[in-house]
């Protein structure tokens, strides 16, 4: 291991020459995490002995998900192998992994000259990389191919250092080969990154403006914002000011990351740091957003900010009631964190009081479903995700559906649905079950490449409704787990669409209310109505459960009535056990929800909104 | 049939000598008492059976004391000089005892017949007391008829369960069909004034003409009592297991309504009257008097392993094992294993458990603004009749009867 360099240079005080700003690219479990990690070693901001895997990957849910989905910026001194007494400064930025997160992922490239693309050797690119890296060369960004874990058995490096050569535009030899497991090249990658990746360029003098790539909140700290610095210099205890919404901050703290916060004096032209200015909510610090000094601050705010716009609802409610005002509380903290996430009050005939969410995409459903479930120990029933529709009347008036209970009755002139533009990387023997799945999703194939000599790079226009639901788990099962999936919003399209309501008993159930398109709607309505059949238990009276698209009625089934439930015996003078038993049976009571006059268990709810096979524009997690 | 689950609730611990509160023995002079013994021995065990009770003839509790079938009875008597002292002045004399198990006639009758002298003894029986035995088909002769009849006992159960033998079969029963209506007349013949057969419906593989069958061997033998139960299938017994291996089916709920309707038409046919959810009795005077305590929050002494009793707003049971009863009781200590004290609200709760069980039904004085309103929906629906209802009481219908356990969770709110 290299010596730990000397003459490090301090923040607020680095000739924007000696430093390398990069992020990584890689897909989930290609080993980012590992490689930061060695890095963090190689550079020595970490000692071995405080080394735990994962350094930088925070929540818990991260680590066991093997996800990162909060980036961070580290700052790492490094001395060039062949150039050992000028030390530079790399600034890695961790960006995040997912899908939902293209824009944050756009902003923290945008923080970047070049970028580590980094590919399992023995898997080879998957789509959300693959997206990633042509958001990478849209900003202009050097991109140095990577391929990882050449130690393993099935690792097939020549293959795929031609993949990603084709992909990059280089020679296969140019892929660096890496193990970041055992370290090996790890070196090497460094030394390419400060001979390849140009320096940042900015204008010293000018006014500062720095981007915000990522805003954490920390409990203790408050708010803590990364940035970039592009012109000028931020310094300590000035006042700053929020471009976007003009709001001005103090500055009590500003710093860089090794790995744990350092404070500085400030930061210059090309730095990477964070500030702190005791704000309490990300909402106040938004990525994207341009920071500048409060006093002769800039005119001009960076490019690319955008607010984020959610893309999938969900109804959330707590399992037992009483547990309402602990859920708006684990939302309004957990938006401390997530400047993406909106809610507001729902209240819903069959569920009770609950909040209509607002999601970036699935995975960010799932995680925000799964910190209120873990961190705040709350049971929830999440509705099916959906869409926002645009509905047109004939009347001209115009209604925004985020709740399919809410889609308007009457005349209607047309639905808008969104659509997204897919990306589907899968070895080529699949193409022809992919292509099927997509057709039944009303998916249009916008074209089709070979990676490499037996893989695809499939693309199509779906509506976003299709692939809200069950859709990436039949890619994986049609396709062997080998797909990977990437989409992005591309607008809206006209579709036929209905809504489904179902009636148990004459009673709406809004909960179970669909937007499907006709062709579907059927299908959807018999599933539903057999499987609610099974689920609800016979009741003192007859129960007929009926899926209908407005008046028009497309699906039945019958409960027949209970015609016995009394236990025959007294068990020998043991009352308590009797009395016991009633006590248990009325526990089961208050689970049960009432709808209408009919009483179904949660456990219905829960089967039926979370099933995979329940529905077909259906239902279902992921 | 007396039914001894095999597990025992939880509950707060018994003094070591039995004591109760004072607030079990106020009013209790106004209150029937009555006595269960419990037999906890068989031949073999049946299929179905979750009842506390052992086919071992011989059972050592701890510190080496001996509970074997022939000093039983020594034990059980012990447990009654015990209920002597517990209960103290208390004045009652028993108006009810039923000797229940297990199978009690596997004891010779001078055994009952002494167990039944030491109540007699320590509390006195009432002139009209009512003293039962169960009785298994196989195991009395006229001889062990009349001993138990001369001994006191006028009332005696059989338990026939079913007249066909595959159905007998699946509930291990080894009686040949014909036995329990013989037993009838032998019991008439030793001078029983009232006899019971016990039948149980919607076994795996009876088919609604067996069940009339049954119906009909029993009605024709002459009891003035009949009991009715719905196989229930225990966790834990070897029936249960046998239909999770899927060798035998599942009886569907549908097809116990259907047989309890058979039931209350053939034997009302018959000139039998329902006056709890699965008993049946030709008179007033043939019903079971030790059953209605339970039904009516009277009072009763459970004796022997595994034996529940009330007092007074306190229930308790006994140990399980009769090695360990007959241990407890050899060191003059209560076998009692735990007991609750019930509140107001548990006591009034239960009153509507129970007592909506009988054909007379609950006082509608018992119920809250929201049970009230239960009640009328109930009426409603047809699962309580119009003419007690209007006199303060609520009664089942026949639907009412099959839906007794959800009209009870909707009476108690």
């Amino acid at each position: 291991m290299p010596a730990i360099p000397s003459h490090v240079p301090e923040p607020s005080r680095t000739d924007p020459a000696l430093i390398r700003n990069f992020c990584i690219i890689a897909h989930i479990d290609h080993g980012k995490s590992t490689l930061a990690d060695r890095m963090l070693q190689l550079t020595g901001v970490v000692e071995q002995r405080q080394m735990r895997a994962q350094y930088l990957d925070r929540m818990d849910i991260e680590r066991e998900r093997g996800i990162t989905i909060k980036s961070q910026a580290v700052r790492l001194p490094w001395a060039p192998t062949h150039d050992e007494g000028n030390t530079h400064i790399l600034n890695m930025i961790d960006t995040p992994g997912h899908v939902d997160f293209t824009y944050e992922v756009s902003r923290s490239l945008a923080a970047c000259e070049g970028t580590v693309l980094l590919v399992d050797a023995a898997q080879g690119i998957e789509a959300q990389t693959l997206a990633n890296l042509y958001l990478a060369m849209e900003n202009d960004l050097t991109i140095i191919p990577v391929l990882n874990k050449i130690d393993l058995p099935a690792a097939q490096p020549e293959k795929f250092a031609e993949e990603l050569a084709n992909l990059v535009g280089c020679d296969p030899d140019d892929v660096l080969k890496v193990s970041a497991k055992t370290g090996l090249g790890v070196e090497a990658l460094l030394d390419r990154v400060v001979a390849e990746i140009p320096a940042p360029v900015g204008v010293k003098d000018a006014p500062a403006r720095a981007m915000i790539f990522d805003s954490v909140y920390d409990s203790y700290r408050g708010v803590v914002t990364y940035v970039r610095v592009i012109d000028g210099q931020l310094n300590k205890r000035e006042r700053i000011r929020m471009m976007s919404t003009g709001a001005t901050h103090e500055l009590l703290e500003i710093g860089t990351n090794s790995p744990e916060m350092l404070p500085a004096d400030g930061l210059g032209v090309g730095e990477v740091g964070y500030l702190i200015t005791g704000v309490k909510d990300v909402r106040q610090s938004k990525v994207g957003d341009t920071v500048t000094s409060q006093h002769k601050g800039a005119e001009e705010a960076l490019g690319g900010y955008k607010d984020p716009k959610p893309m999938v609802f969900s109804g959330l409610y707590p399992l037992d009631g009483s547990d309402y005002p602990e859920l708006r509380e684990a939302l309004d903290k957990l938006q401390l964190n997530d400047a993406a996430l909106v809610y507001e009050p729902e209240t819903s005939a069959a569920l009770g009081f609950g909040f209509r969410v607002g999601f970036l995409g699935l995975l960010h459903l799932d995680v925000i479903r799964e910190r209120l479930e873990r961190e705040f120990g709350l049971d929830l029933i999440a509705t099916a995700p959906n869409v926002v529709y645009r509905v047109l009347m004939e009347d001209g008036t115009e209604h925004t559906v985020t709740n399919p209970s809410e889609f308007p009755e009457g005349k209607i002139s047309e639905v808008y649905e969104p659509v997204v533009r897919a990306t589907i990387l899968a070895p080529s023997e699949f193409i022809g079950s992919i292509m099927e799945l997509c057709q039944t999703r009303r998916g249009v194939l916008l074209g089709m490449d070979y990676l490499s000599e037996d893989r695809v790079e499939i693309r199509y226009t779906l509506p976003l409704a299709e692939i809200v639901f069950d859709f990436f788990d039949q890619l994986k099962s049609k396709t062997r787990g080998y797909a990977s999936l990437d989409y992005e919003p591309t607008g809206e399209q006209t579709s036929s669409l209905v809504k489904v309501d179902i009636l148990l008993h004459g009673d709406k159930v809004d909960a179970f209310s669909a937007i499907t398109h006709k062709d579907a709607a059927y299908a959807y309505g018999v599933r539903l109505v057999a499987k609610l059949r099974e689920l609800i238990p016979r009741q003192a009276f007859e129960v007929p459960i009926q899926a209908a698209i407005g008046s028009r009625v497309i699906a039945r089934e019958t409960i027949r009535a209970i015609r016995k439930d009394v236990l025959a015996k007294c068990y020998g003078g043991d009352i308590s056990r009797k009395r016991k038993l009633l006590e248990k049976q009325k526990e089961g009571k208050k689970r049960m929800k009432m709808v209408g006059s009919v009483e179904v268990p949660q456990e219905a709810f829960i089967a039926v909104l979370s099933s995979d096979e329940s529905a077909g524009s259906g239902k279902g997690k992921k | 049939m007396e039914h001894m689950p095999s597990a025992l609730p939880d509950g707060e611990p018994v003094p070591a000598d039995g004591a109760l509160p004072a607030s079990a023995l106020a009013g209790a002079a106004d209150r029937p008492l009555g006595f269960y013994l419990h037999v906890p021995y068989c031949a073999t065990r049946c299929g179905y059976c979750d009842f506390n009770t052992y086919t071992a003839t011989e059972l050592r509790g701890s510190g080496g004391v001996l509970a074997s079938r022939d000093n039983y009875a020594e034990t059980l008597v012990d447990e009654v000089r015990l209920a002597r002292k517990v209960l103290g002045d208390d004045p009652r004399e028993v108006r009810t005892v039923f000797v229940g198990g297990g199978t009690p006639t596997l004891l010779a009758a001078d055994d009952l017949v002494r167990m039944l002298g030491a109540i007699r003894e320590e509390f006195g029986l009432a002139a009209d007391a009512e003293v039962t035995t169960e009785a298994n088909p196989e195991s009395v002769d006229p001889a062990y008829l009349e001993v138990l009849r001369e001994g006191g006992f006028n009332r005696i159960s059989f338990g026939m369960q079913s007249a066909r033998q595959h159905v007998l079969k699946v509930l291990d029963r080894t009686h040949t069909p014909g036995r329990p209506e013989r037993c009838v007349a032998e019991a008439r013949a030793a001078g029983f004034d009232h006899v019971n057969l016990d039948l149980i419906y919607g076994t795996p593989g009876e088919s609604d003409d067996d069940w009339r069958a049954s119906l009909d061997a029993a009605i024709g033998a002459g009891p003035d009592h009949v009991s009715a139960y719905a196989l229930i299938v225990e966790e834990g017994t070897r029936l249960a297991r046998r239909i999770r291996r899927g060798e035998v089916p599942m009886t569907d709920d549908d097809v116990h309504a259907d047989r309890y309707l058979i039931t209350e038409e053939m034997l009302s046919a018959a000139g039998f009257d329902w006056y709890e959810v699965s008993n049946w009795a030709t008179s007033e005077a043939g019903r079971c008097l030790h059953n209605e305590l339970y039904w009516r929050g009277a009072d009763w002494w459970g004796a022997g392993p595994g034996a529940h009793s009330h007092v007074g707003g306190v229930r308790w049971w006994n140990v399980k094992h009769p090695g360990a009863y007959a241990a407890a009781l050899a060191e003059g200590r209560s076998p009692g294993a735990g007991r609750e004290v019930l509140s107001e609200e548990d006591r009034r709760v239960e009153r509507i458990l129970l007592e909506l069980r009988l054909s007379e039904g609950v006082p509608l004085s018992l119920l809250r603004a929201e049970g009230l309103a239960a009640a009328g929906r109930a009426l409603t629906d047809g699962l309580l009749q119009r003419g007690p209802y209007e006199e303060g009481r609520a009664a089942l219908t026949l639907r009412g009867r099959l839906l007794a356990d959800a009209v009870v969770r909707d009476l108690v709110d």
